[in-house]
């Protein structure tokens, strides 16, 4: 169980940097996504692995339970990063649009007559 | 319970979706809420910096939950000056957006400019770590919004690189919380802190690259040395304005340093004892180094202003890196000073490019070409530390405090010779962008004749006004700063004294009642 829950985290963080690295918008952003994937299941391994164990406290009898502030800070996360993801897509989408080009690098052109000439 | 803590948070909160939903088609009504809304969170900042300045703590639990299962807002004096400066940057950038027309260019300008200083405030003043998460996104959403507004294709894949590298920072940041999380259980700054003294030494090599972790995050949002890429594309290529906001935005970075490694993993805890300012400081050292050679080699003003904005992070970095309350004392004297400094170059920077263009080559002479110069060379004495303004007197400080430290020669060396390419490069830029073209008038050089033949520049600011009185708001700061450096100092020092006795701190936060 532990062994499959740290090599999902780090076969998704290893892929989503290779992914990072590329030099298109398109596989970043997936690149992106999967490294938060892979935070999001590190985040719920952070309360310690626990099977089949409620996330509440049993008042009357002593049964197992697993911590429920990871899971709080997991689904906080999972919002923040899918809202984020949007983001850079539409920002992606109209760069790409805008300038018929996904490369994530600035050509040379745009360094030397970019630099925040006005729309 | 003080409400006040909560108000610069609040505000905004309300303001920003009002301003969307309400006046989402009346600029002018925007206008006067924005600038009422910045008006209104400087006068809650002066309040909060007054009940802070006699030295309590004062804690808001948020929900009142008590402190570690809830989350808790904590007023210090180093949180309620960063709130007062977040402030007092904000009010002039307004004036200068609306003047500048710029606040036209797209929708949801003053919005997104309100969510964004919620981020900022929330940041300051929040007392638990996932929350400042949290607040890190409030404004870095935000800012992917205002960097990215006006539109045009260069500007957006700017903002492609900008947001992809905050994502990635953002998941370092959960990486490292989720680290801590698992050694001490507990994301409450002040139970961390306990927590982290109490784990015995051999234990802790995975709290240590939490601690690290975390570092690197606040790096990069400072853009320290090797994670500075972002930094100059970014706000060379955002609406310069927003650039002049996004000032603040690296000094969050520095805050929150700051604050986890003088509270969490302070000077004093064995765990974590020499680890970050033996490896902040040779960074920071370099951050200077880069930013004063970035300023000298740069062939676009906006680009010079932002290696002035790194520049400057490096000396605040040096004197945050050595942890002392000396030093301390001059970092916070020079965050107030670099910020407000930054942001005036910034609104100059625009000034000139919206009427000639941002290339560092003579050109022919521009409207007010007088005043603009000499706005030009005010920021540009303040950003090199020259005498009759407040760099001067941090920088001095900053040199000061550095006279004890091992690496002192290293220290003043950089800083000096930094400085001094600075005021190189910045004099360059001036003579070429305002000197230069008196010269060019008389005797055109072939390339300025394709230049006037380019009419692509837009019109300059419908109420020039305005934009100045802005502008020389942020002067005025920068005078008081000066005028005022004694009682300024004073503030600073205990400011400094505070975050060197965290027991305080953790005993307001965990303590209970009030």
């Amino acid at each position: 169980m532990e062994a499959l829950v740290a090599s999902a985290v780090g076969i998704m963080t290893a892929a989503g940097i290779f992914l990072i690295l590329r030099r298109r918008t398109f596989p970043v952003i997936l690149g992106l996504s999967l490294i938060t994937y892979a935070v999001n299941v590190f985040l719920f391994a952070t309360g310690r692995l626990a099977l089949d164990a409620p996330a509440v406290l049993n008042k009357y009898e002593d049964v197992p339970y697993t911590d429920p502030l990871p899971q709080a800070l997991v689904l906080t996360a999972i919002v923040i990063s899918f809202g984020m993801t949007a983001v850079i897509v539409m920002i992606a989408l109209s760069a790409y649009l805008s300038s018929k080009d996904d490369h994530i690098d600035m050509t040379a052109q745009d360094c030397v007559d970019g630099a925040g000439e006005d729309a | 319970m003080n409400h006040w803590i909560v108000a610069p948070i609040v505000l905004p909160a309300i303001l920003a979706p009002f301003i969307i939903m309400v006046l989402r088609y009346h600029l002018d009504l925007q206008r006067i809420f924005s600038v009422a809304g910045a008006v209104a969170l400087l006068g809650i900042a002066l309040t909060i910096t007054a009940q802070a300045a006699g030295g309590d703590i004062l804690v808001y639990e948020l929900g009142d939950w008590p402190a570690p299962f809830g989350i808790v807002l904590v007023l210090d004096r180093l949180s309620a000056m960063m709130v007062l400066l977040t402030a007092l940057l904000a009010l002039p950038i307004v004036l200068y957006a609306i003047a500048s027309g710029w606040d036209d260019r797209g929708k949801h300008f003053h919005a997104l400019f309100h969510f964004q200083l919620m981020g900022v405030c929330g940041a300051f003043l929040t007392g638990d770590a996932f929350n400042l998460f949290v607040f890190f996104e409030v404004l870095l959403i935000a800012s992917y919004g205002l960097m990215t507004h006006g539109g045009g294709s260069v500007r957006l894949k700017a903002g492609v690189q900008y947001v992809a590298y905050n994502l990635l920072g953002s998941t370092l940041f959960l990486f490292a919380l989720g680290t801590l999380y698992a050694v001490t259980g507990t994301l409450n700054m002040a139970d961390l802190a306990v927590r982290v003294a109490e784990i015995p030494p051999e234990d802790t090599a995975l709290l240590r690259v939490g601690a690290v972790l975390l570092l690197l995050v606040f790096c990069i949002k400072a853009a320290v040395l090797p994670l500075h890429f972002w930094l100059p594309a970014s706000y060379a290529n955002a609406p310069l304005p927003v650039a002049a906001l996004f000032a603040i935005m690296t000094k969050v970075g520095a805050y929150s340093i700051l604050r986890v490694d003088t509270l969490i993993f302070g000077p004093d805890v064995a765990v974590t004892h020499g680890l970050v300012g033996d490896w902040l400081q040779p960074a920071a050292l370099l951050t200077l180094a880069v930013g004063a050679i970035g300023i000298l080699g740069t062939q676009h003003i906006a680009r010079m202003v932002a290696f002035c904005a790194i520049a400057s992070m490096g000396t605040l970095l040096i004197a945050i890196s050595l942890f002392t309350e000396t030093s301390t004392a001059a970092a916070l004297y020079y965050i107030f000073h670099s910020t407000l400094a930054t942001a005036l170059l910034f609104l100059v920077a625009d000034l000139v490019m919206t009427r000639r263009g941002g290339a560092i080559a003579p050109t022919a002479p521009m409207a007010q070409s007088g005043l603009i110069s000499a706005l030009f060379f005010v920021g540009a004495i303040a950003l090199a530390g020259m005498p009759p303004l407040s760099g001067f007197i941090g920088k001095l400080l900053v040199l000061d405090a550095a006279r004890d430290a091992p690496d002192a020669n290293a220290i003043w060396a950089v800083i000096l010779i930094g400085s001094f390419v600075t005021i190189v490069g910045l004099a360059r830029a001036g003579t070429l962008i305002f000197w230069k073209s008196h010269d060019a008038q008389h005797n055109p050089l072939p390339e300025v004749e394709d230049d006037e033949e380019t009419p692509a520049l837009p019109a300059p600011e419908p109420n020039p006004g305005l934009a100045f009185t802005a502008i020389f708001g942020t002067v005025l700061g920068l005078v008081m700063l000066t005028l005022f450096a004694g009682p300024a100092l004073t503030y600073a020092g205990k400011t400094a004294e505070q975050l060197f006795t965290p027991e305080n701190y953790i005993s307001a936060v965990l303590g209970g009642e009030e």
